[in-house]
């Protein structure tokens, strides 16, 4: 029962593989893998409450890891539900995305359970590894190769990233002679007065950083944004997301304060996050680039949470990058509706959208005030939360030049509005509504809102997920 | 706790006046019918100004404590509560906004004729979020409520506005937005260090250091002097009037432009009273600048409503003027005079938008001479002009007249650099009015224009009932307010006599 969401994920992949096997058409794909989905996301929901270590306690099964895997399941079911057509892949390798697709998830659900350094980084590869391939999948009907560049960019600087965590991890192992990663850390935290731990320590991170897209590691995220399909980048800019929270609360959870140094590595790297994030987003026109800007900026304001080393501010970043997964899906279910043939979507695409789709420009709007971090939505009371957390430490001037950078935010995220509200539609043609799409928009919607209006539940919860962790 | 009051007889009463428009809205979205929706938004703003006399009447204004107090937690691990309760300096605000709401329903009753029902949706969570600030004592619900706001404010310009709607649109929500980000940093530090509580009145006159009240009061003047907007913040105000809707313009300038002046009186004056003091004069200064630079850009203007709008940048001068000079008249006068313009300069826009129905056009040069075939309307105008520069017997003569007696009392050269003001203001206005009503001897056609219908006459009445009623008896009104200003301008200067005399022991 303990590994049943690994198992059911294994069998899915193996179904699905099967699948590709034969030739089976395109919707009978879409409705296996949309089941097997439902499935995995049951079988989450099912071994919810267990706990307990598997494999010779490189595993361990616990309260924060099955929420991360009820959220990492939920988070790919409404991708596979939003993005069922497909539109930007050939029709046939359809089976085969599917079958990466599922594959990364059981990496990215190994990951959040693992507490070994091999066992993380196999997770870790074995969810880079099968994302590495979906990028480059994109059907190329334009002949500009784009989705080829971004692949080789995604696997450049993501093996770069891994071998700096490698290196990491070898002296971490070289310094504490253990893999497990309690009797790491806790060996560790007497060492911080030594360069070589605070480089392993940062070195490690780095793997995160790079899923996370946290600033010196944040280079590929514009291009392969661009340059993968909707679907694909949908699942990119969310689910992978969960688990490098996931993980980096894990490991500084760990270090628990210690290492005044970490500290303000994390601060600059949260600061320079934001800073680049928002000023580069500002200029951009396509909208998925501009989400990818807009993501390494929400990145920073995630580690503003994590860097406070208290139980209520990982509890903050759990609740905002929750937040942010479900403000970023609306706005993807938005744009995999829009574009018609899966091709890429400017922010003029979506002239006059309230007359072509007033459901979802409503869902638009409210992904993004959210993401501007407007009341009453989640990004509001998300950053609100942060913020209090960071001043209560005492970092003054790091929430002063957060709050600036909210500011810089809303200028793009309201020019998108802008465009959805207040210009003609032109000649574009009126988007047929579908059953799917409009029902996970206004679910996304729902949830928006009643996490920002009642937030209490949710970071509570969170809370005693995180000390069943500690 | 001993600053609430409340009043078992009437409870929820305050929850009801802000969610009613909410639930209003809610159920408008299944509504298909614009002839329906009109009718369901006047029935609910209605429904609300008749609790909202209900209240009134039961408004105790013997006491400076705030009354029918509600309170329930609402983030535990934050320690934000949902609190909500009125006083004399809010209760005026409340009815200005529930009684006006009814009016802005009608006035876009054949206004708006695309999309009636996000329209309709639009000005209810407008009057849930503006009610809601009024009456918010929780510094997180204020904020939330006062940045909530933005969001169908800005719809209500960007899609139902004029032709450079998204140039005004996209320039109010990013001033007013920017401007209170520094308020949000201002509310945790606050909370920190008022031991962990967002309880607004529990921040108030709590000694904090002179450094810490005066980076305070700047980020709260930031916010609120662009909301106000005083001089140099006021230049998104001109373009989001003038493309506005004329409901959407009757909001931002009856209700919208008062947050900010209530803001100084609801946080400024009672959390950071030495900051008040030390940075007093700078204010004035600025409230005689507005208050000179918009007579003068008024008197520029051919659109009717730009120059309605620049006149507010001046009339809004007068009001920071009142708050600022710190005494009983000063501040009692800055309060009436915020009604006043709320109904002055409501009235003026509604009055420009009925025009614009008929001529589809703003330009003063387009609606001259139309006093000879719509004498009703040049009636009403006539009466609205005349009040706006403070004509005696009129409503804003009486405002304007105490915060000149409390400037006077304050300082005599303050008081006569602000006279110019209120001679341009009739030099304006009246040059406004004879264009409308004669015009010259070049008038376009205007034989074809209709004069005032039922629905209009309707709109514009109580207006004038109110610009008679408070010029000639205002009274009832003051006596709202008296005990809740006299009591927040005591604790003042006691707090002020304490700090002087604390700077004296230690210069000593």
């Amino acid at each position: 029962m303990q590994f049943l969401p690994e198992l059911t994920l294994l069998g899915a992949s193996l179904a699905i593989f099967v699948v590709s096997l034969g030739k089976s058409g395109a919707a009978a794909v879409k409705n296996i893998a949309l089941g097997l989905g439902a499935a995995v996301f049951a079988a989450t929901l099912i071994s919810y409450c267990q706990e307990g270590s598997l494999f010779f306690g490189a595993y361990k099964v616990d309260l924060f890891s099955q929420v991360f895997k009820t959220l990492i399941a939920g988070a790919m079911l409404v991708v596979l539900l939003f993005g069922q057509k497909l539109r930007g892949i050939e029709k046939n390798v359809h089976p085969e995305y599917y079958l990466f697709l599922f594959v990364s998830v059981l990496g990215l659900m190994m990951l959040v359970s693992s507490v070994e350094l091999i066992s993380i980084f196999v997770a870790l590869e074995l969810s880079s590894f099968a994302v590495y391939i979906m990028v480059p999948m994109r059907s190329d009907s334009g002949k500009i190769h784009i989705q080829m560049e971004a692949g080789i960019k995604y696997l450049l600087f993501g093996v770069t990233a891994t071998g700096f965590m490698l290196f990491g991890m070898s002296y971490m192992y070289g310094l504490t002679g253990s893999t497990q990663l309690s009797v790491v850390v806790e060996k560790l935290s007497m060492m911080y007065s030594q360069p070589a731990a605070v480089i392993a320590v940062c070195m490690v991170l780095a793997g995160f950083f790079y899923k996370l897209a946290i600033f010196p590691f944040h280079f590929w995220v514009p291009d392969v944004y661009e340059g993968a399909s909707n679907e694909t980048t949908a699942f990119i800019a969310s689910v992978p997301k969960l688990a490098a929270v996931a993980m980096l609360i894990r490991i500084i959870g760990m270090i628990n304060g210690e290492g005044q140094l970490i500290i303000n590595i994390l601060m600059v790297c949260a600061v320079l996050s934001m800073f680049y994030g928002n000023l580069s987003a500002l200029v951009q026109t396509d909208v998925k680039r501009m989400l990818g800007f807009s993501g390494i900026a929400h990145a920073g304001f995630v580690l503003l949470g994590i860097l406070t080393f208290q139980i209520s501010g990982y509890a903050n970043s759990i609740y905002y990058i929750i937040g942010y997964v479900v403000m970023n899906l609306a706005c993807f279910t938005v744009i995999c509706s829009v574009s018609e043939n899966g091709e890429n979507v400017q922010i003029d695409d979506f002239s006059g959208l309230h007359k072509r789709s007033p459901l979802l420009a409503l869902t638009l709007v409210v992904g993004l005030f959210a993401l501007a971090g407007i009341p009453p939505f989640v990004g509001f009371m998300g950053k609100f939360m942060l913020l209090t957390g960071a001043l209560k430490e005492g970092y003054l001037l790091l929430v002063i030049l957060a709050a600036i950078n909210t500011g810089i935010a809303i200028y793009y995220y309201l020019s998108v509005v802008r465009v959805t509200f207040c210009s003609d539609p032109e000649d574009r043609s009126v988007i047929p509504g579908n059953l799917t799409a409009g029902a996970t928009s206004v679910v996304l919607m729902l949830i928006i809102v009643a996490m920002g209006v009642a937030p209490q539940r949710f970071i509570s919860f969170a809370e005693t997920a995180v000390k069943s962790m500690m | 706790m001993d600053q609430l009051l409340i009043n078992p007889d009437y409870p929820y009463i305050l929850s009801t006046l802000i969610f009613l428009p909410m639930l209003g809205a809610l159920l408008l979205l299944f509504v298909k019918s614009e002839y329906f929706a009109r009718l369901w938004a006047l029935g609910i703003t209605t429904l609300t100004a008749l609790i909202s006399i209900w209240l009134l009447k039961a408004f105790d204004t013997s006491t400076a404590k705030y009354q029918f107090v509600e309170q329930y937690s609402w983030v535990k691990s934050l320690n934000i509560q949902y609190v909500v309760g009125v006083d004399g300096i809010s209760i005026l605000l409340i009815m200005l906004t529930t009684l006006i709401m009814p009016l802005c329903v009608l006035a876009s009753w054949t206004y708006i004729k695309t999309r009636v029902q996000p329209f309709m949706i639009c000005l209810l969570v407008m009057e849930t979020a503006m009610l809601g600030v009024f009456m918010a004592l929780d510094f997180v619900l204020f904020y939330i409520l006062w940045e909530a706001m933005l969001i169908p404010m800005y719809l209500l310009i960007g899609i139902w506005g004029g032709p450079r709607k998204v140039y005004a649109s996209i320039k109010f929500f990013l001033y007013t937005l920017a401007g209170s980000i520094m308020l949000l940093v201002g509310i945790i530090w606050l909370y920190m260090t008022n031991d962990y509580s967002f309880f607004i009145p529990d921040m108030m006159w709590q000694n904090y250091s002179t450094t810490a009240q005066v980076l305070l009061f700047l980020a709260f003047f930031l916010a609120f002097a662009i909301k106000v907007p005083m001089f140099p913040f006021h230049t998104w105000l001109p373009a989001a009037h003038v493309e506005a809707p004329t409901a959407g313009s009757v909001i931002l300038a009856s209700v919208l432009l008062k947050m900010g002046t209530y803001g100084f009186l609801r946080f400024a004056l009672p959390i950071t009273p030495e900051a008040t003091t030390i940075l007093m004069p700078y204010v004035l200064w600025l409230s005689i600048a507005g208050i000179i630079y918009g007579g003068f850009t008024a008197l520029a203007q051919h659109d009717m409503k730009k120059l309605i709008a620049y006149s507010s940048v001046g009339h809004m001068g007068f009001v920071t003027l009142g708050i600022f000079v710190l005494n009983v008249q000063g501040v009692e006068g800055a309060i009436l005079q915020m009604v006043n313009h709320g109904i002055t300069t409501g009235a003026l826009f509604l009055c420009v938008g009925m025009i614009y129905e008929r001529t589809h056009s703003r330009e003063l040069k387009s609606a001259a001479g139309v006093g000879q075939y719509m004498p009703v309307f040049v009636t009403f105008l006539a009466f609205f002009s005349l009040s706006s520069f403070g004509f005696p017997g009129t409503n804003s003569f009486v405002g304007e007249f105490m915060i000149l007696a409390g400037t006077f009392k304050k300082d005599i050269p303050l008081a006569m650099a602000a006279i110019p003001g209120a001679v341009l203001a009739a030099a304006y206005m009246l040059r406004m009015l004879q264009k409308i009503v004669w015009g010259g001897t070049d008038n376009p056609d205007q034989s074809w224009l209709t004069d005032l219908n039922m629905r209009e006459i309707v709109i514009l009445t109580p207006f004038l009932f109110f610009v008679f009623w408070i010029g000639l008896g205002p009274q009832p009104f003051i006596d709202l307010m008296h005990t809740s200003v006299t009591g927040l301008l005591d604790t003042f200067n006691a707090h002020q006599g304490q700090a002087v005399a604390a700077v004296e022991i230690i210069t000593h």
